[in-house]
């Protein structure tokens, strides 16, 4: 076994904290052997990426960074788990390719990418990342090893698709791509008055465009509540880019944690209209890939502007059948909590994918970062996922820190079910567990 | 150019090769693990290396030195240049309770390094010269406590480097000894953050610009010249002091 040293680990929303001995090299078959965990770059908010019990080993992926192979005819990449999206988009994009689906950030790693089965802007065009996926290496439990895909071991292949990292520890991952015009972005924003029309606006557009999103502004209530902006954007064609690559920008970094006292509904107030100021005015044009997918990787270490206590991301998915009502009964739930709300995303959702704890499915997805301030935080996470359980939705597991355990079997019955049986199967013993794990699915303390 | 690179699968030397692969420099890759070979000769090949071949090659194996050496040339068609930067790290108080593995540790970060180079030298100066880069360390510049055995290995190289460099630089020999000082490998991974830690893209871009300047010592990142000119400047009496 591989030499481990202690760490104190976090998610993306720095709490909670867990003690882990962590294997940190750049041969993962090595790292991952009898370890409970293996993680990428930490950018899960709660504890999907921390040991199951304090101090439990857990590998880290991100130095096994190599390309593996590339099929530029076939627009076929094999990479190691490790290999993080900023690195490989910024490879893929000279040659004329793009990972077809990315997340809200470019510092997650392929192998994390998989676990939480992630879905972009392109959700209803693209699906989630796993409809490109056309292979994984996996290391199971056990310590074999194994190739799994829709044609070997499909259950293990589509259980590890969103399985979080507790089916097995992924090795490699072989990827669809696609191709791209240019190495721009062509944006168009509008803004919207309400909900109805955030919501209209946001389906119709996705008949068009292959990347929506709209930004609502968490200060809006009553008869304004959904106010924000629209953002569209699709690849530039080659008329429209300029004919240099984007250039790397400076990144400054958030230097100190934030006091606490600083998150408060003033500056939630504040943030919500400089954004709005920003990005609710109309424009067209073209843009850096990286500002239209990763806004907020502009600033490195934005999460320590939440101070020592950290945050969560809530992350709820509304089913299309519950219809928009119960979307508005969410957003006023949180509107109406006390609780100060920054950013608050929405997007709509296509098809479901074929992983068996994936997170979207047709409906309407809303996003919003909560400071973690105990009781209250949590109060309004339970009333929340009442709210879910009650339209028949689901919450996002990458995101999510508070969940009680009985509102996710709520929400998750019959999935569950399946997801336990694989990973009976493949690893009877519990190897593989997470904080995630202990919390959600009843993995031993 | 063509460069044979020990101990590129990891760390500081990974990052060399990967700068040497996207300017189109044909490579070859020596090291312990054949499938961690085959994994970064593939990568290396799709970040722009002209060809990135392989052959196993084990630091506390002498022997397969030369034969390995051998097959790099063959395989590259030529030799410009050979970059080590295969080594062993333990902590002070790791090497103070266990003798074999300081005796392997002084085995590998000196004794076989030395040899390593000297049959590097050899072969490029049959061909008329060329570079041979090392990886030495900060540490090798002044004893200290908490690095005293690792810090003797480094010394020791860094000294038989400055020697080829007189000896032969003019014969067209280019010695570089690089002298990282902390940077985040897997190999310092756990270890405390002093200041001026540096990640291994940083000290690759720097070597490459030193083996292509022909610089004889370069410290990596360059702030480390000004910090140990000042340690070695500082009296025995406060070295015994001074716990860093």
């Amino acid at each position: 076994m591989k030499r481990g040293v202690p760490v104190k680990l976090a998610g993306w929303g720095r709490v909670p904290v867990r003690g882990a001995e962590v294997v940190l090299d750049e041969d993962l078959r090595a790292a991952v052997r009898g370890v409970r965990l293996t993680r990428g770059l930490g950018r899960s908010y709660g504890d999907a990426s921390l040991p199951p019990q304090e101090g439990a080993r857990v590998a880290e992926s991100r130095r096994a960074d190599r390309l593996l192979a590339f099929d530029p005819d076939a627009g076929v990449l094999r990479a190691e788990a490790g290999l993080s999206l900023a690195r490989l988009s910024d490879w893929l994009a000279p040659r004329g390719f793009a990972v077809p689906v990315v997340p809200g950030t470019g510092h997650v790693t392929l192998g994390g990418m998989v676990a939480s089965d992630i879905h972009g802007k392109n959700h209803h065009a693209a699906g989630t990342l796993g409809a490109h996926l056309r292979a994984l290496r996996l290391a199971l439990a056990d310590g074999r090893e194994l190739e799994v895909s829709e044609t070997h071991e499909p259950e293990l292949f589509r259980a590890t698709q969103g399985g979080m990292g507790l089916t097995a520890h992924v090795l490699e991952v072989e990827l669809g791509l696609e191709r791209i015009p240019s190495q721009w972005i062509w944006q168009e924003s509008e803004p919207v008055r309400d909900l109805d029309e955030l919501l209209e606006r946001l389906s119709s557009a996705s008949r068009s465009w292959p990347f929506t999103v709209a930004w609502m502004d968490s200060r809006a209530r009553g008869r304004a509540l959904g106010r924000g902006a629209l953002i569209k954007g699709r690849w530039a064609t080659r008329e429209e880019a300029p004919p240099h690559a984007p250039r790397r920008r400076f990144q400054p970094t958030v230097p100190f944690d934030l006091p606490d006292w600083a998150l408060n509904r003033a500056s939630a107030w504040l943030v919500n209209a400089a954004y709005g100021l920003v990005s609710g005015r109309r424009s067209a044009g073209v843009v850096d890939p990286r500002s239209h997918f990763h806004p907020l990787d502009v600033v490195r270490e934005w999460n320590r502007a939440y101070g020592r206590r950290g945050f969560t991301q809530y992350q709820a998915l509304i089913p299309r059948e519950a219809g928009p009502a119960a979307v508005r009964r969410l957003l006023e739930i949180l509107t109406s909590s006390g609780e100060p709300p920054f950013l608050c995303v929405v997007k709509d959702f296509g098809a479901e994918g074929r992983g068996l704890l994936s997170f979207p499915r047709p409906g309407t997805t809303a996003s919003i970062d909560l400071p973690l301030r105990g009781a209250s935080t949590q109060a309004l996470v339970d009333a929340l996922n009442r709210c879910v359980i009650e339209a028949g939705g689901r919450i996002y597991l990458a995101k999510d820190a508070l969940t009680r355990r009985e509102h996710f079997e709520a929400m998750e019955g019959p999935r569950l079910a399946a997801f336990d049986a694989i990973r009976r199967r493949f690893d009877p013993e519990r190897r593989l567990s997470s904080g995630l794990a202990v919390r959600l699915l009843g993995d031993p303390a | 150019m063509k460069a044979v690179l020990f101990g590129a699968t990891r760390g500081i030397g990974r990052a060399i090769a990967r700068e040497l692969a996207a300017r189109g420099d044909a490579l070859f890759l020596l090291g312990r693990d054949e499938a961690e070979l085959a994994r970064s000769a593939a990568d290396l090949r799709l970040r722009g290396a002209a060809t990135a071949g392989f052959a196993r090659c084990e630091l506390l194996e002498p022997p397969g030195f030369d034969p390995a050496l051998a097959r790099a040339e063959a395989g590259l068609g030529g030799l410009d240049c050979v970059i080590v930067s295969a080594g062993i790290f333990a902590t002070q108080a790791e090497l103070e309770d266990d003798a074999a593995r300081l005796e392997r540790l002084l085995l590998a970060d000196f004794v076989h390094t030395l040899a390593f180079c000297e049959g590097a030298r050899h072969r490029l100066l049959a061909r008329g010269g060329g570079t041979l880069c090392v990886l030495s360390s900060v540490a090798g510049d002044r004893a200290r406590a908490p690095a005293a055995l690792y810090g003797a290995a480094k010394a020791g190289l860094s000294h038989y480097l400055e020697g080829l460099d007189h000896g032969y630089r003019r014969a067209g020999l280019r010695t570089v000894c690089v002298k990282p000082g902390f940077v985040r490998t897997s190999m310092t991974a756990g270890l405390p953050e002093p200041p001026f830690a540096a990640d291994p893209e940083r000290v690759a871009r720097r070597v490459v610009r030193a083996i292509d300047r022909g610089w004889p010592v370069v410290y990596a990142p360059p702030v480390w010249r000004l910090v140990m000119l000042a340690v070695r400047a500082l009296p025995r009496a406060w070295m015994r002091r001074l716990r860093f």
